[in-house]
């Protein structure tokens, strides 16, 4: 009904697409660009597992028009680990942890810490600021302590590097 | 758990929107779209145009007024609770954000949009109830400018017209001695209140109460003031049994219900609360002074 012409830089590379204006960022990023890392749960902004960062700040990209983001940049789970594989900080800290079991929910859960990383990095972090950044994203089978002790022992060193590869 | 198809679009200007919204036929403002977008998913809104206020800058920001803070209706949840005015100036606003949605809703979520959208168990209508927030409401003619307890006109429903945009809400000073407190009762933190209640009580130097305000959201379609407790506290100093039946008036005020929390339960916490409330009120109040 509605062709626009979107303009979008995605883990450091822009793409170039045209998309119907009701496509929503998730599905942009799992049809159109093929990175299915982020995922789609619910679809009404409720659990947290489609969460990716757009100029730097978490967003649900169920709840975001891909139109919406262009011009933007966007970072998500593919762009976290390094390029020859070397696990970024927060996601060797959620493995360590036993923090992750189906999987579902980690992407967000990372882009969610890694911002929480960004913003509160290096300084005294409790527990329940811990638990109130995950409560927006949920998880059905590992429980909570694992992602919390991981996120405990991460952010309370040093604040992430200005990421290499994004910007 | 798709949209309908629209169409969208995208104004640079104030101007642009409201020529378009004055045109389109059933035409929806696309603010942040934290309360839009699952509408649009579950199909419980199908507009046939969407026009999306997000690159319209001059809606965005937060300016110090000679009495207050003036926040464009487009600035974000995010960027209010991190504001250092806000902070200083309204810190009701402030202890009422920590309590919305979750950091990825606030990035994108709007001050005007959570308060057009009137969800009964959203926080900042109480706020906006409790402080008497101003807003200014344009359209193609020019604008007007409303008390905040004007606004609502039922569930979900606000007196815009649908030519109209609201641009800009104002939010007075907390006044130098005044005490404030926002509570609510949620079952998981960020979750809609059941209940939610914010009071400012502005004291004098004799410690006794100048005006107190009282606003409380989750019993109705929109937040109730509280006048006949309001009236009972000024002139007063805290008391714990003057508080008290200040708190059991909350419980009278007419309350809807449903099978998770009949009206009982809520009338239940909206006293509960608004006792809560005042006491912090009072406390901080003094503690100013």
């Amino acid at each position: 009904m509605s062709e626009h012409t979107v303009l979008v830089t995605v883990n450091g590379r822009p793409y170039k697409r045209e998309v119907d204006a009701r496509l929503s960022l998730a599905d942009f990023l799992r049809h159109e660009l093929g990175l299915t890392g982020t995922h789609v749960g619910c679809e009404h902004g409720i659990c947290g597992a489609c969460t990716v960062l757009v100029n730097g700040s978490t967003a649900r990209a169920c709840l975001m028009l891909a139109v919406q983001a262009d011009g933007c940049t966007v970072e998500t789970i593919e762009g976290v680990a390094e390029p020859d594989g070397t696990l970024h900080p927060v996601q060797a800290a959620l493995s360590a942890h036993h923090a992750l079991q189906c999987g579902y929910c980690t992407p967000g859960v990372i882009m969610t810490l890694i911002e929480l990383q960004r913003e509160r990095g290096g300084t005294e972090l409790t527990e329940s600021a811990v638990r109130r950044a995950l409560s927006g994203n949920l998880c059905r089978c590992t429980g909570y302590q694992g992602m919390v002790d991981a996120a405990l022992a991460v952010l309370a060193a040093a604040p992430e590097k200005a990421s290499g590869s994004i910007d | 758990m798709k949209p309908a198809p629209f169409a969208y679009h995208r104004p640079g200007r104030l101007e642009e929107a409201l020529e378009l919204l004055a045109t389109l036929p059933n035409a929806r403002l696309l603010a942040g779209g934290q309360s839009l977008l699952p509408m649009l998913n579950l199909r419980m809104a199908t507009p046939e145009h969407l026009i999306d206020l997000g690159r319209v800058s001059t809606l965005s920001g937060i300016t110090e007024t000679a009495d207050g803070i003036s926040i464009g209706a487009m600035t974000t949840q995010r960027m209010t609770e991190r504001s250092p005015v806000v902070r200083t100036r309204c810190p009701l606003l402030l202890e009422a954000l920590e309590h919305v949605g979750h950091q990825a809703t606030r990035n994108r979520g709007t001050i005007g949009g959570s308060l057009c959208h009137l969800d009964p168990a959203a926080e900042l209508p109480v706020v906006a109830s409790a402080l008497d927030a101003r807003l200014t409401i344009a359209n193609q003619n020019g604008s007007r400018s409303i008390r905040f307890d004007e606004f609502p006109a039922g569930y979900l429903t606000t007196q815009l017209a649908r030519d109209e945009i609201l641009t800009t809400i104002d939010f007075p000073q907390t006044a130098a001695g005044s005490g404030w407190a926002f509570e609510e009762f949620s079952q998981r933190a960020a979750d809609f209140a059941i209940v939610a209640v914010a009071v400012v009580v502005t004291i004098g130097s004799d410690n006794r109460a100048k005006q107190a305000r009282i606003a409380i959201g989750g019993l109705g379609p929109a937040p109730a003031r509280l006048h006949d407790a309001e009236s009972m506290l000024v002139g007063h100093s805290w008391d714990a049994e003057r508080v008290r039946n200040a708190a059991q008036a909350a419980t009278k005020l007419p309350s809807g219900g449903d099978e998770v929390n009949p009206a009982e339960y809520r009338s239940h916490l909206a006293g509960v609360l608004t006792r809560r409330a005042l006491d912090k009120a009072f406390k901080r109040g003094r503690s100013h002074v």
